[in-house]
């Protein structure tokens, strides 16, 4: 009984994309797919762990998808994972990664034979911009004396941050740049996930800190850390903190995330899974998902994303070698 | 008084019979991953995960605090009876414990461990409930140069499990502290010792060796052994499973100092559970009146690590409910648990949700609670699986660790790792070299090599930061004279015998 019904849907989704992809095709009763494999390049729990499964919340809520089977390969900013998905899901047109630009990174600090050329965009979702705190205990209180110190001696001005090279890393090399500075000179210390950041930040033991608003965000609400700039075009919507650009430093930055494809599916598998994505992104529970979240949408599918992430493997690529690390 | 009258009505939440089941089934849960080797807390709590979607949220963190507490029970019973720890917090356990089990008193480990586990599991509950604000406030005076310092300090502790040889004991930790290395280094993103291989980017997998070197490795030296050796060996158990009054007397102390070892280490943010279990167990040993039965047997040896470990995961909760600062791989899917409730653990919680934190926190006691009742007579049994036949006892074992450890990550490169890593397992023990500092020297090497460049990169490349910091200096202090102190008054004893 059960296999008859599945064929009957698979007929129905089928036909679906034979009249040309019309959302109306699609009765209420019938998802667009039976089951998506979604592969997530990082453990269960983080940003990109969250990611997937509000896309799942919000995919089977609207009724888009039956069934979602997720696989979870952590590690390395994603460059474990990437490899497995690649080889194991080429040419299958149900399977999505989440993935974002710290994977853009990864891959070229462990000169990884597989990178984000190697998948098929399907859209860009949300970002996340960058901020800059001091901590409320230190002597460095305001953006004009990090400036001052920064210019005056990268070295002596620690800033904490994600691992090396990641997105934290890279801001902070394109501020000393547009600073005047080497960027080779920055006291970066890395630290292994926000936790034991956050702690060295409140805790005094750096001059400043760099990561995504929303890791800093609770010890900014509760005081113990100052936010001086956040590296967006804009301002975070609620929250009054200048831009770099605001503030006179030619710098932005954000870290986005996004779903892609396995390689080498076709075009109409591709047209399908970006009308899922589009669709799960008109939803009411992704609305809720990046209200509840405070993830900032910038959703772009198809070859504008692609051009996008030609540009920040571009731009990646430079700042790390600013930075001495490609 | 604040505190006291929130816990009370926190308690009257998770004492309803529908909150109070989800927390008996997180202990049940939770003491079973314990017992499996290979599957951790973390693992289990990202597993249910999705059921954030559906569940309420008090049900949800009253039956992931089960399950944390009663992972951290359940680990002791496999690494006392069978030699094989499924994670690294109950390493030191397994050196002790192990011991007595061979020497019939499998029953009394077991029972000192999980009574332990109840007294600082409570102890660490009230820290965590009273003192937390200045619990982490001190915790975050820890800079990478106190980090490093502690390392050292560590060390020297490691001195008390290096065996009867301290040169193999010193190859071991020797090896330990290089596998460390493998991985993308964190300073420079760049990486080192991966061969190529992809899943070594992120370093050797820390359960994969535990479970390797003793599960593993203790199957295939039984193996190689043959049955005849072995019947002599472990059947010897006595069906005795409480502890006798001598057993007391030496276990309280151990239970304390256990406790006060851990919580403050477990809130440090870099802390972890391991490190307080070696510093337990170097206490113990120094301490105790039966230094020669260390290494045979010792209830203190069993006793004080087990106790750090419980209270050092009651620690673990204070940054994270405090600061919002998740300190270990449970607490960052605590954390993602939060989130997915739209909640942001921090200073803000407590007054924002407070009825949830005190319910959690109420559940913590109510857990211990249930985990000694379900632990107690379940000693009993324990002690009867080493009935079972032992081929057929540990090729569950390996079977389950190989489930476990490719459950995890769907690798075979894991796999092939996990049985290196029993082959050399079992040649250590062939050969007679200690496993515990090579999994000491693992778990110390890559946090004492990344808090030392730190340091550095923070003081300008100046070693002196390590004795100009007060703190940092103290602990160094400490640390030369545990090395330095013990030969001193040995040179002193001589010289004064020699004078006479």
């Amino acid at each position: 009984m059960q296999k008859h019904r599945r064929s009957f849907v698979k007929a129905a989704a089928a036909s679906g994309l034979l009249a040309g992809l019309s959302p109306r095709a699609f009765a209420q009763g019938a998802p667009m797919f039976d089951t998506i494999n979604m592969f997530v390049p990082a453990a269960a729990g983080g940003g990109w762990d969250g990611t997937a499964r509000a896309i799942e919340a919000a995919a089977k809520g609207a009724g888009l998808v039956g069934t979602f089977q997720f696989e979870n390969v952590g590690g390395a900013g994603g460059m474990v994972g990437l490899p497995r998905f690649v080889n194991q899901r080429k040419g299958q047109g149900n399977a999505l990664m989440v993935g974002g630009s710290v994977m853009v990174g990864a891959a070229i600090t462990n000169k990884s034979p597989v990178t984000m050329r190697d998948v098929t965009p399907i859209a860009r979702l949300t970002e996340e911009a960058g901020v800059i705190v001091v901590p409320t205990s230190g002597k460095v209180q305001s953006w004009q004396d990090l400036a001052a110190a920064i210019k005056s001696n990268p070295k002596a001005v620690s800033v904490a941050g994600g691992s090396a090279g990641g997105t934290d890393h890279q801001l902070l090399g394109l501020i000393i740049k547009a600073l005047g500075g080497n960027p080779k000179d920055a006291a970066y210390v890395a630290f292994a996930g926000g936790g034991p950041a956050n702690a060295a930040i409140i805790g005094g033991q750096v001059v400043a800190g760099i990561s995504g608003y929303s890791e800093f965000q609770e010890q900014i609400t509760a005081g113990r850390m100052k936010a001086l700039a956040v590296s967006g075009t804009k301002r975070i919507p609620g929250v009054n903190v200048p831009t770099l650009l605001e503030l006179g430093v030619n710098v932005t930055a954000a870290n986005w995330r996004g779903v892609f494809a396995a390689p080498g599916v076709n075009a109409d598998q591709r047209a399908k899974l970006e009308a899922l994505v589009t669709r799960m992104h008109a939803s009411a529970g992704w609305k809720d998902a990046l209200q509840k979240r405070k993830w900032t949408d910038v959703f772009l599918a198809g070859e504008g994303f692609a051009k996008e992430i030609a540009k920040s493997i571009a731009e990646t690529e430079a700042v790390l070698k600013d930075l001495g690390l490609a | 008084m604040d505190a006291f009258d929130a816990l009370m009505q926190g308690f009257a939440t998770a004492l309803q019979p529908s909150v109070l089941i989800y927390g008996f089934l997180g202990c049940l849960v939770g003491t079973m991953v314990g017992v499996l080797p290979g599957i951790g807390p973390a693992l289990t709590i990202a597993l249910l995960l999705p059921l954030t979607f559906k569940a309420p949220a008090v049900g949800m963190f009253v039956l992931f605090a089960g399950i944390y507490y009663g992972a951290m029970y359940g680990g002791s019973t496999t690494s006392i009876l069978l030699n094989t720890p499924g994670e690294s917090a109950t390493v030191m356990t397994a050196v002790e414990g192990n011991q007595m089990a061979r020497r019939g008193r499998g029953g009394a480990a077991l029972a000192t461990a999980a009574i332990g586990s109840f007294i600082a599991g409570t102890i660490g509950t009230v820290a965590l409930t009273f003192f937390s604000p200045w619990v982490v406030e001190a915790a975050l005076k820890f800079g990478p140069a106190e980090y490093f310092s502690l390392m050292v300090l560590a060390l020297v502790a490691v001195t008390a499990v290096l065996g009867s040889s301290v040169l193999r004991g010193l190859i071991s930790l020797c090896a330990g502290l290089l596998f460390g290395l493998a991985g993308i280094d964190l300073q420079t993103g760049q990486p080192r010792f991966t061969f190529g291989q992809a899943e070594m980017l992120d370093g050797i997998e820390m359960t994969i060796a535990v479970v390797g070197l003793f599960a593993v490795g203790e199957a295939m030296f039984l193996a190689w052994q043959g049955r005849e050796t072995r019947r002599h060996e472990l059947h010897r158990l006595s069906g005795k499973v409480s502890l006798t009054k001598d057993d007391w007397k030496r276990s309280w102390k151990p239970w304390l100092r256990g406790a006060f070892i851990g919580f403050p280490i477990g809130s440090m943010p870099a802390g972890g559970a391991e490190l307080p279990t070696l510093l337990s167990y170097y206490t113990e040993k120094r301490l105790s009146k039966h230094k020669e039965e260390f290494g045979k047997g010792a209830i203190e040896g069993v006793a004080g690590p087990e106790a750090a470990n419980n209270a050092a995961a009651a620690g673990v909760l204070m940054p994270l409910l405090t600061l919002g600062i998740p300190t270990s791989a449970t607490a960052a899917v605590i954390l993602t648990a939060f989130e997915s409730y739209g909640l942001r653990p921090g200073p803000t919680l407590f007054t924002e949700q407070g009825g949830l934190v005190w319910t959690l926190i109420a559940s913590l006691y109510i857990g211990n609670v249930i985990l000694l009742i379900l632990n107690l007579p379940l000693v009993g049994l324990w002690v009867r699986l080493l009935r079972i036949p032992a081929p057929w006892l540990y090729a569950g074992i390996i079977v389950i660790s190989a489930a476990g450890v490719y459950g995890a990550s769907k690798s075979a490169f894991d796999l092939l790792l996990l049985f290196g890593f029993g082959l050399l397992g079992f040649a250590f023990r062939r050969f007679d070299f200690p496993v515990a500092p090579l999994i000491i020297g693992l778990i110390l090497g890559p946090m004492a090599e990344q808090s030392l460049r730190q340091a550095l990169t923070i003081s300008m490349g100046n070693y002196s930061t390590f004795v100009t910091r007060p703190l940092s200096a103290a602990i160094l202090c400490i640390a030369v004279a545990l090395l330095v102190l013990p030969a001193l008054l040995r040179w002193r004893d001589r010289r004064r015998r020699l004078i006479k």
